[in-house]
């Protein structure tokens, strides 16, 4: 422990003890919780940088992955609670700043537990060590006579205790082990067992603060006029009638910076955010858009896709020549499934609160995925060093992917330099659906044979933008997409082909700005992966879940699968007009597949049940696990059945919940979940549920009316 | 800018604002009470829903000047009159929210509901609800949690009724 009091400094002006924004209380992301501040010197033993036991008892967690409803403020937690045998209402929570001591802090590629699973773990039980240790000491007796229970450590034998607040001091000076015993999982008594999230009561109440919910005195607010056609200057403005609008303090240039290029915007700031709405309303932009008109448009977008198919892509993978295998193989198919651009629109719009000092420090409170990615974002932005940077994130109403992008943030960056006030920019719902970013629109262009009744041939093509690419500039044009991994490869689908596979990529660029979207592009290429083994079984004349299982030689697939078989009643003969589709992907570790039936009704179809099964490994909460993959089976049948997003002549062709629309409570079908066992290594829980839903959902329209869906999104109740 | 009067939560409040702002504005920035969001601002979300009167009401298309002194305004704030409603406890018991952001509108909506139609059927939360939306899929819990929430009142009907 060395530099413990520096350090101890450190994290107290890194979480926020010392300034105004998210401090502590039960999960302290309520409004009183605001006010309350832990007094310095009561803070004793830091076990690195994310707990802190202090001599009164309470247990403060660091929490490095922000909450956006899935459930990380009570998944880390627990992690810690179990090895320091505490209950889960005895840790308090602050969210992580971004600093780099707290590592990787980013909530996405559903890595919450997956990353955290051991160093909180170890954590724990390192601090459990040093407050045994300590006891034992203090009493003079043999550390294994002591046990950590419910906060304190006894000594069962003579029915004695010392609470942990007790022996924080003197458990600090110890060193911290670096191997610490952890708990054997037949001994947990909160991972894997049903709890509820302690933050549920504030979000029901209207007490939990969401980043929309902060204020700050002296913030001043903005809306953003951004370019109507994606990408533009600003030639001319005439703020005439914006001025006349009370509240309006000033109309300024401001720009949306994105990672592969920067729009110029208009910022109108107001005393009030319906002031800036209505200053926003009235101003008149004139913009210089160069050839978006003529480049920015989906439907070139994927008739450059359906070309690219006609080629060799760049190869991923290849096993057997299969180029050849294809060309002499007698039962084959080839098929394009496509899926669209989608935007993420969570309720809470894209907002964010900047103060830019006149000292040059930064303060910031937002609703964003990654403070760690955030402040690498802020500081290069406003040049800047992240000590200069204080980030409060706040709870998110949602995020999916888009609020891992900071575009907004550094919009009220830029603001509020220029204006050397607290501002608070909201984007507009037409913001969120017009601007983007989206999931990219990708094509899946699909071969494959069958030889003897069973699937030995298989080459998915992926076309499309890639996220990589746009993002991080990181494709080279002669490479296939890396992260198509951890997706299609047959590493991680485990489908074995006797014969023949290949995975290629081809790279279509488009200016639309895209990202990652729940499950990013597992979402995109599920569909065509699944579809076609559904294609390519009744090819075979076998039945789907049987052919799978035929390829499939890997035992969790296979539970799995036999398991959803089982739950769904796969066997069982339904009416005519009624069909039942599966499909199996995994995605961020864990494996999920999914049943779903549906009837015919009128001139489409509908939807009686979905069954969703998925093996996540270890997990902590399994109501959690549940509520996720309902989510996910919410989104999933949204992205197949309601809107895309389109681009025409550079404009995007949605703009609210009216064009842009998500399933609604009287849409959602019956659906049931079911967790497998496995006792493997955690997997993802926000995403994985969300791939098999939608080819699901085409195999079984297939199943019920005969007709082969290949395009997303359809009309559910036009199958013509 | 002109002064209203209103009747917020039961209690009288004082607002100098433009007469076109919408109420949801008012409430969250000159009233202080964050629980109403702002999703769309154009009545197709219903993450803005209060009750006026007791009807549930899209905050974000309801002019503060259209808004009475006389008129009853309850938000999710005052959904409980101080204590957490039936409704809420139910909400927590199913584990209704993730991300909770559209939850103070489907309360209200919920609460809008079960108030004129204390056993509603699947076919009456259907109606009632499908103008909340919730991103992150919450539905089928939603619908648990209005079936266990009216069945919590009637348990509670039962109780004064005997007494």
């Amino acid at each position: 422990m060395e530099n413990t009091q520096t350090s101890r400094r450190d994290f107290l002006k890194a979480a926020g003890f010392t300034s105004l924004g998210l401090a502590v209380g039960i999960s302290g992301f309520t409004k009183d919780a605001s006010l309350k501040k832990i007094a310095p010197a009561v803070l004793k033993l830091e076990i690195n940088p994310f707990i802190i036991i202090d001599t009164t008892g309470n247990i403060t967690l660091v929490n490095p992955r922000p909450d956006m409803g899935q459930g990380s403020t009570q998944a880390v937690p627990s992690l810690l609670a179990e090895e320091l045998e505490v209950s889960l209402e005895k840790v308090l929570i602050v969210q992580s700043d971004g600093m780099g001591k707290y590592g990787s802090q980013t909530s996405g590629g559903s890595s919450s537990v997956r990353e955290l699973w051991m160093p909180i773990r170890k954590a724990g039980a390192a601090a459990r060590e040093m407050l045994t240790t300590t006891a034992a000491k203090r009493w003079n007796l043999p550390a294994a006579e002591c046990v950590a229970e419910d906060g304190k450590i006894w000594h069962k034998a003579s029915g004695k205790s010392l609470s942990y607040g007790e022996l924080a001091d003197d458990a600090s000076k110890l060193e911290i082990p670096k191997e610490p015993k952890l708990k054997e999982p037949k001994d947990f008594k909160i991972i894997g067992k049903y709890n509820k999230r302690l933050d549920v009561p504030e979000r029901v109440t209207g007490k939990a603060v969401y980043g929309i919910d902060v204020d700050v005195p002296g913030m001043v607010y903005a809306a953003i006029v951004h370019s109507p056609m994606i990408h533009g200057k600003v030639a001319s403005i005439d703020d005439s009638e914006t001025k006349k609008v009370k509240g309006v303090l000033k109309v300024m240039k401001t720009e949306r910076t994105m990672p592969h290029r920067t729009s110029e915007a208009v910022a109108v700031v107001a005393t009030n955010w319906w002031a800036a709405l209505k200053g926003k309303r009235a101003l008149k932009v004139n913009w210089d858009n160069g050839d978006y008109a003529k480049t920015v448009n989906t439907a070139g977008y994927f008739a450059a896709t359906y070309e690219a198919a006609k080629k060799e892509g760049v190869n991923f993978e290849e096993k057997g020549d299969f180029t050849v295998k294809y060309a002499n193989a007698k039962d084959k198919l080839e098929s394009h499934y496509e899926t669209p651009f989608l935007a993420h629109a969570p309720i809470e719009p894209e907002n964010a609160v900047v103060h830019v000092k006149d000292d040059g420090n930064v303060e910031i409170w937002a609703p964003i995925q990654g403070p760690d990615w955030a402040l690498r974002d802020v500081c290069g932005y406003l040049k800047v060093k992240p000590e200069q940077v204080k980030i409060n994130v706040t709870l998110l109403g949602g995020a999916f992917g888009r609020k891992a992008y900071h575009d907004f943030l550094l919009e009220a960056c830029h603001i509020s330099k220029e204006l050397k006030k607290p501002v608070k920019v909201i984007w507009t719902r037409e913001d969120d659906i017009t601007q983007g970013p989206y999931r990219p629109g990708m094509l899946s262009h699909m071969q494959g044979f069958v030889e003897d009744g069973k699937i030995t041939g298989f080459h998915h093509h992926a076309i499309g933008e890639s996220i990589v690419g746009q993002v991080f500039k990181g494709l080279k044009d002669d490479e296939a997409d890396p992260w198509l991994s951890e997706e299609i490869s047959t590493g991680n689908n485990k489908y074995q082909f006797a014969t023949a596979s290949k995975v290629s990529w081809t790279n279509v660029k488009t200016d639309i700005p895209v990202v990652w979207w729940r499950s990013v592009y597992a979402s995109n290429f599920g569909w065509g992966q699944e579809c076609f083994i559904d294609e390519l079984a009744h090819l075979a004349k076998k039945d789907p879940l049987k052919a799978r299982l035929e390829i499939l030689p890997d035992d969790r697939f296979k539970k799995v699968l036999d398991t959803l078989a089982e739950k769904a009643n796969w066997d069982e003969k339904l009416p005519e007009g009624s069909g039942r589709g599966i499909a199996v992907f995994k995605s961020f570790g864990s494996i999920s597949a999914c049943c779903i039936t549906v009837s015919k009704k009128d001139t489409g179809v509908k939807i009686d049940k979905v069954v969703s099964v998925i093996d996540c490994g270890y997990y902590v909460n399994p109501d959690n696990v549940k509520a996720q993959t309902e989510g996910n089976i919410v989104m999933g049948i949204t992205a197949a059945i309601k809107d895309g997003i389109t681009f025409t002549n550079g404009i995007c062709d949605q703009t609210n919940y009216h064009q842009f629309n998500v399933m609604r409570l009287n849409e959602a079908p019956p659906m049931e979940i079911h967790i497998v066992d496995s006792g493997a290594v955690p997997g993802g829980v926000g995403e994985p549920g969300l791939p098999p839903i939608a080819p699901a959902l085409g195999n079984a329209i297939f199943a019920a009316t005969g007709k082969r869906l290949r395009k997303l999104p359809f009309d559910i109740n036009n199958i013509a | 800018m002109a002064v209203y009067n209103l009747s917020l939560n039961g209690k009288k409040v004082k607002v100098d604002v433009e007469p076109d702002m919408p109420l949801l504005w008012v409430i969250r920035d000159f009233a202080d009470l964050k629980g109403t969001k702002f999703g769309c601002g154009m009545a197709l979300c219903g993450a803005c829903t209060i009750h006026l009167n007791g009807q549930p009401a899209r905050a974000c298309q309801t002019p503060v000047s259209s808004v009475g002194k006389n008129d009853k305004i309850t938000t999710i704030e005052g959904i409980g009159e101080g204590k957490m409603s039936i409704i809420q406890k139910a909400w927590i018991e199913e584990q209704v929210p993730q991300c909770g952001y559209c939850q103070s509108g489907q309360i209200m909506s919920a609460a809008a509901l079960l108030k004129s139609n204390p056993t509603p059927s699947d076919a009456d939360i259907d109606a009632a609800m499908s103008g909340n939306l919730c991103r992150c899929g919450t539905y089928d819990r939603i619908r648990k949690a209005i079936h266990r929430a009216s069945a919590e009142m009637k348990v509670a009907d039962k109780g004064i009724g005997q007494r």
